[in-house]
C-alpha cells in the first residue's frame, strides 16, 4: 500500500513492478537500510518510501494514543448508544436505533437542546464581542505616547492579569460563589441594588424562569472573557506597529482601525476562540449542575444537554439512552465545527 | 506557496487517511468499558452455630465502604471493632463518591461487601436490583438478633423498614439503617414568643402567619433550589385530607391519581401562603442550607424538612431555639386521617452485593449494627434515630430529635410511607417538585400544577424504559 501511494506522490513514470517486486518494496517499508534488498534500494521510489517510513515512525505513537483514548471511546460510545445498557452491570441487549427513536419523542430533549443552542449563539457572540473590545483597549485604546502610534490604556498589564482571574479558578468554585452571589436574600446582587435604592430591581434571578437562562449565560462569559482577552492580546501584539501608523496617518479614528485594520489581522485567531467557545457553551455542565434550581430548572429553563445526559445517565440508570443523547450532542458539536470552518475560507492575510 | 508546503499538507492527508484505517481496527477495544469480570472467588463458608447463625469464615477478610456524609464514619468503624472481636479484618473505605469508586468494581464483577449506597452520588437501586447485583437480605431477616437469640431481626425492626427495601417483589434488598421523622419542623421559643399554639387545622395555620406577618416573620420558607423537599409535608398533607389511599394510587402512577381533591385541596391551601405572602421572600432561589440560616436565625417560623435537620443546622442554632418536628398541620375536620399523621421511614441505604467475595460477612456485619450496642452508639454519635424498635429508648436525645421519637409514638399506625422518590426519582424530584415549585412562586395555579402532575405521571406510565413497581 505504501508503494501505491508513493507512485501516487508523482515521482514520475517508472517501470511497473512484478507481484514479487511489490513484495519487496512493501518489507522495505519495515525493514532498515542494511536489510533492504539492493533491487529496492537503487530504485528512486525508494526515496518515497524513506521519507514516509521516517514520518511513520514519529505519527505511530501519537496516533496509537489518539486511536485508543480518543477515537475508539467514540466508537464505543456509538455501540453503547445501540443498547439498552443501565451502566450498572456489563450485560445488556442490542436495541438498535430504538435510543434515537425516543429521542425525537422527548420533550425535556428538545428543551435541553433549544437551551444548549441559545447558548451555543449567545455565548461566543457575548464572550468574543466583550474580550475584543478588552483586549482593543488593553494594546490601542490609551492616549498616544510618543514614539508609537498606537498603546494601551494605563495599567494594561494589570487589567490584563485581573481579567485572566476566573480562568485559574477552578469551574466548580465558580459554580458555588455565583450560586451564592444569585442568592436572593443574602446575595450581593441584590443587596447591591439595594444599597443604591434600586429595590424594585431586585430579582429572584435562578429562580426566574425568564432570568434564569441569562444568568447562566452571563456566568459562561464572565467565566471565560479573560481568557479571550489575553488570547487576543496576543494577537494584536503580533500587528506591526507600522499598520496602524499607516493608518493613523490616513485619518482613521479608533472604530475604524478596529474594524478596517484589528480585526481582518485577527480573524484566524477569533475564529479558533469562536470554536473553542462555542464548544464550551456546548458544554456548561458544571456551571448549570452546581448552580441553577434543580440542576436545569425552574422547569427545564436552564437544562443543557450534558445536564440531561447525565441525569439520565445516573440518575435513571439509563446509560445506553444517555449514550445515544451524548452521540446526538457529539454531531451537533461537529456540525458546529464545520459550518465555522466553512464560513471562514477566505485568503489568509499575511504579514 | 513553496513546494515544501505541498508535500507537508500532503503529509498530513495522508496520516490522516492512516488515522481513518485504523479506526476500524478499534472496534477490536470496543469491549474495553463493559469487559471483565468473572474471576472473582467467594471466600469458603463458615460453620453456622448460635454465635455465628449466619456461617461467616472466620478469617476471611470484609470489605466495607461508607458514605462519608453527615453521618461520618465513626459509627461504622464502631461497629468494625465488634466485627474484627470475632470474625476477620475489616477494610474499611469511606467516600462522598461512592458512584464514581464502586460502579467501576461492580461492572467489574470485583465489590466490597458492604455498600452504604447513599449521597449525592448513590447508585440506583433499582437498577442494581435488576441487573442481579443486589443479594437479598432475607437470610438476615431470619437471623436471631445479636442481643436475643430468641428474637429474628426482622421482629425488631419497625414496621416499613423491610417494605421499603423491597422492590416489587417480596425479597428484601436493601436496609434502610436510619429512621428518618419528616414534617414541619418550628423552633418552639419562636411559636411561645409568638403566643401560639402549633397549628392543627389550615385556618389556624394562616391565623399564625398572619400574626407572624405582622411581626415582620414570614411563616413559612423551603429548599427552593431543591423543590421536592416541599414534599416532606406535602405528600402526608394529601394523605391526610384523602387518606393514604390517594398516595398508594400515585405511587401506582394510576390514571387521574393527581386529579383527587385532596390533591387540589393541598395544592390550593399551599398556594394560599405565597398569594397571602406568607413565604419569606427570596425562598424560591435559596438552597436547603440557607433556608434552614433563613429560618433558625428566626426569619421564618415553619420548614418543611426531615430529622438531619438538626445535626445539619448546628452550628447556626441559637442555644434556646427548642428545635421541634410536628405532623404537618391538616385542612380541617373533615380530613380522612387524624392530625398526628406523618411521613416517616428507615433511611440510609446499605447493600450487600451479591458479587461480593463475603457474602455472609456482610450481612453478619449488618446484624452487628443492629445490636443495642451499636443503634446507641449511632443515636449518640449522629443524633438519628435507628430502624430498630424501641432503640432510642432510654438514651437522652436532643430537642429536635426527641421531638421526633415523640411524634413517631404519638402516630402509632397512622405513618404513611409514599414510595415515589424511590421509584420514579426523576418524576418526583424534577417534575412534580417543579411544578410546586412553580407554583409556591406564583408561575402557575395550583389547577395548572395538578394537571402537570398528572401529566408527567402519565408520561412515566407511558414510558417502556422506566421499570414499573407496584404496593397496596
Amino acid at each position: 500500500m505504501a508503494v501505491e501511494e508513493a507512485r501516487g506522490a508523482g515521482v514520475g513514470a517508472a517501470p511497473r513492478l512484478s507481484v514479487g517486486e511489490r513484495a519487496l518494496f512493501a518489507a522495505a517499508f519495515v525493514l532498515p537500510p542494511r536489510w533492504t534488498p539492493r533491487r529496492v534500494k537503487t530504485d528512486r521510489r525508494y526515496r518515497t518510501i524513506d521519507r514516509y517510513r521516517f514520518v511513520c515512525a514519529f505519527l505511530f505513537l501519537p496516533l496509537a494514543v489518539y486511536a485508543v483514548f480518543v477515537v475508539s471511546p467514540f466508537v464505543q460510545a456509538f455501540s453503547y448508544s445501540l443498547t439498552d445498557w443501565t451502566g450498572y452491570s456489563a450485560d445488556f441487549t442490542f436495541v438498535g436505533l430504538d435510543n434515537y427513536a425516543r429521542l425525537a419523542d422527548d420533550s425535556d430533549f428538545w428543551a435541553s437542546l433549544g437551551n444548549s443552542l441559545t447558548l451555543l449563539v449567545l455565548a461566543p457572540v457575548a464572550t468574543l464581542g466583550l474580550g475584543l473590545f478588552l483586549a482593543f483597549m488593553l494594546k490601542a485604546g490609551g492616549r498616544k505616547r510618543r514614539n508609537q502610534a498606537v498603546s494601551g490604556v494605563r495599567g494594561a498589564r494589570f487589567y490584563t492579569v485581573l481579567y485572566f482571574f476566573p480562568q485559574v479558578i477552578s469551574v466548580a468554585i465558580i459554580g458555588v460563589v455565583w450560586a451564592a452571589v444569585y442568592d436572593p436574600i443574602t446575595g450581593p446582587l441584590n443587596g447591591l441594588l439595594e444599597a443604591v435604592g434600586l429595590d424594585g430591581l431586585t430579582q429572584l434571578w435562578l429562580a426566574d424562569r425568564s432570568l434564569a437562562l441569562w444568568s447562566v449565560l452571563f456566568v459562561l462569559c464572565w467565566s471565560f472573557v479573560g481568557f479571550y482577552v489575553v488570547l487576543f492580546s496576543a494577537a494584536m501584539g503580533a500587528i506591526p506597529g507600522d499598520i496602524y501608523e499607516a493608518a493613523l496617518l490616513d485619518g482613521a479614528g479608533r472604530a475604524t482601525t478596529f474594524f478596517r485594520v484589528t480585526l481582518p489581522l485577527i480573524r484566524d485567531t477569533v475564529h479558533t476562540g469562536w470554536i473553542y467557545m462555542g464548544i464550551q457553551a456546548l458544554d456548561a455542565f458544571a456551571i448549570v449542575h452546581i448552580m441553577t434550581i434543580n440542576q436545569g430548572g425552574p422547569g427545564n429553563a436552564t437544562l443543557v444537554t450534558p445536564v440531561y445526559l447525565y441525569k439520565k445517565a445516573f440518575d435513571s440508570g439509563q446509560a445506553g439512552y444517555a449514550t445515544a443523547i451524548g452521540v446526538v450532542l457529539l454531531l451537533v458539536t461537529m456540525v458546529f465545527a464545520a459550518i465555522m470552518t466553512l464560513l471562514s475560507r477566505r485568503e489568509r492575510i499575511e504579514y | 506557496m513553496g513546494t515544501t508546503d505541498v508535500n507537508r499538507r500532503e503529509l498530513i492527508k495522508r496520516a490522516t487517511a492512516l488515522g481513518l484505517v485504523a479506526t476500524p481496527a478499534m472496534a477490536a477495544l470496543t469491549s474495553c468499558a463493559t469487559g471483565g469480570g468473572g474471576d472473582n472467588e467467594k471466600v469458603a463458608g463458615g460453620e453456622k452455630t448460635a454465635d455465628n447463625p449466619l456461617g461467616v469464615n472466620k478469617d476471611a477478610p470484609l470489605d466495607v465502604v461508607i458514605f462519608n456524609g453527615g453521618y461520618g464514619d465513626q459509627y461504622a468503624r464502631d461497629a468494625h471493632e465488634i466485627y474484627e472481636a470475632a470474625y476477620g479484618q475489616v477494610k474499611h473505605e469511606k467516600t462522598q463518591k461512592i458512584r464514581t469508586l464502586l460502579q467501576p468494581r461492580i461492572i467489574k464483577g470485583d465489590p466490597p461487601d458492604v455498600i452504604n449506597n447513599s449521597g449525592a452520588e448513590q447508585m440506583d437501586i433499582a437498577s442494581l436490583i435488576e441487573e442481579g447485583q443486589v443479594e437479598p437480605l432475607d437470610a438476615l431477616l431470619d437471623a436471631p438478633t445479636l442481643d436475643d437469640p430468641d428474637k429474628k431481626v426482622r421482629d425488631v425492626l419497625v414496621p416499613g423498614t423491610i417494605t421499603k427495601g423491597q422492590f416489587g417483589g417480596e425479597e428484601m434488598y436493601q436496609f434502610n439503617y436510619s429512621f428518618t421523622v419528616y414534617g414541619t419542623w418550628y423552633s418552639a421559643s419562636a411559636l411561645e414568643r409568638l403566643e401560639v399554639e402549633y397549628p392543627r387545622t389550615w385556618d389556624e395555620m394562616l391565623a399564625v402567619c398572619a400574626k407572624a406577618k405582622r411581626q415582620g416573620i414570614a411563616g413559612w420558607t423551603y429548599a427552593g433550589k431543591h423543590p421536592y423537599y416541599f414534599s416532606f409535608t406535602m405528600y402526608p398533607f394529601i394523605a391526610k385530607i384523602g387518606g393514604a389511599d390517594v398516595l398508594r394510587d400515585i405511587d401506582n402512577l394510576e390514571p387521574g391519581a393527581w386529579k383527587h381533591d385532596a390533591v387540589r385541596a393541598a395544592f390550593e391551601a399551599y398556594h394560599e401562603l405565597y398569594a397571602k405572602g406568607y413565604v419569606l421572600e427570596g425562598t424560591p432561589g435559596i438552597d436547603h442550607i440557607q433556608s434552614q440560616t433563613q429560618w433558625t436565625k428566626g426569619n421564618a417560623l415553619f420548614l418543611p424538612n426531615g430529622s438531619w435537620v438538626e445535626n445539619e443546622a448546628k452550628s447556626t442554632t441559637p442555644k434556646d431555639f427548642r428545635m421541634t418536628v410536628a405532623p404537618p398541620t391538616g385542612l380541617d375536620s373533615s380530613d380522612a386521617m387524624p392530625f398526628e399523621t406523618v411521613w416517616a421511614e428507615a433511611s440510609e441505604p446499605f447493600m450487600v452485593p451479591s458479587q461480593a467475595r463475603n457474602v455472609a460477612g456482610g450481612l453478619e456485619w449488618l446484624r452487628i449494627m443492629l445490636g443495642k450496642e451499636s443503634t446507641s452508639n449511632f443515636t449518640r454519635l449522629v443524633s438519628a434515630l435507628t430502624c430498630v424498635k424501641g432503640a432510642a429508648e432510654g438514651l437522652e436525645l436532643q430537642s429536635g430529635l426527641s421531638s421526633a421519637s415523640a411524634v413517631l409514638a404519638a402516630a402509632g399506625e397512622n405513618v404513611v410511607t409514599p414510595r415515589i422518590h424511590d421509584w420514579y426519582l426523576g418524576l418526583h424530584k424534577d417534575k412534580v417538585g417543579g411544578a410546586i415549585a412553580a407554583m409556591m412562586s406564583g408561575d402557575i395555579t395550583p389547577d395548572e400544577a395538578v394537571t402537570r402532575c398528572q401529566r408527567y405521571a402519565d408520561e412515566v406510565a407511558k414510558d417502556d424504559s422506566i421499570r414499573k413497581y407496584e404496593r397496596s
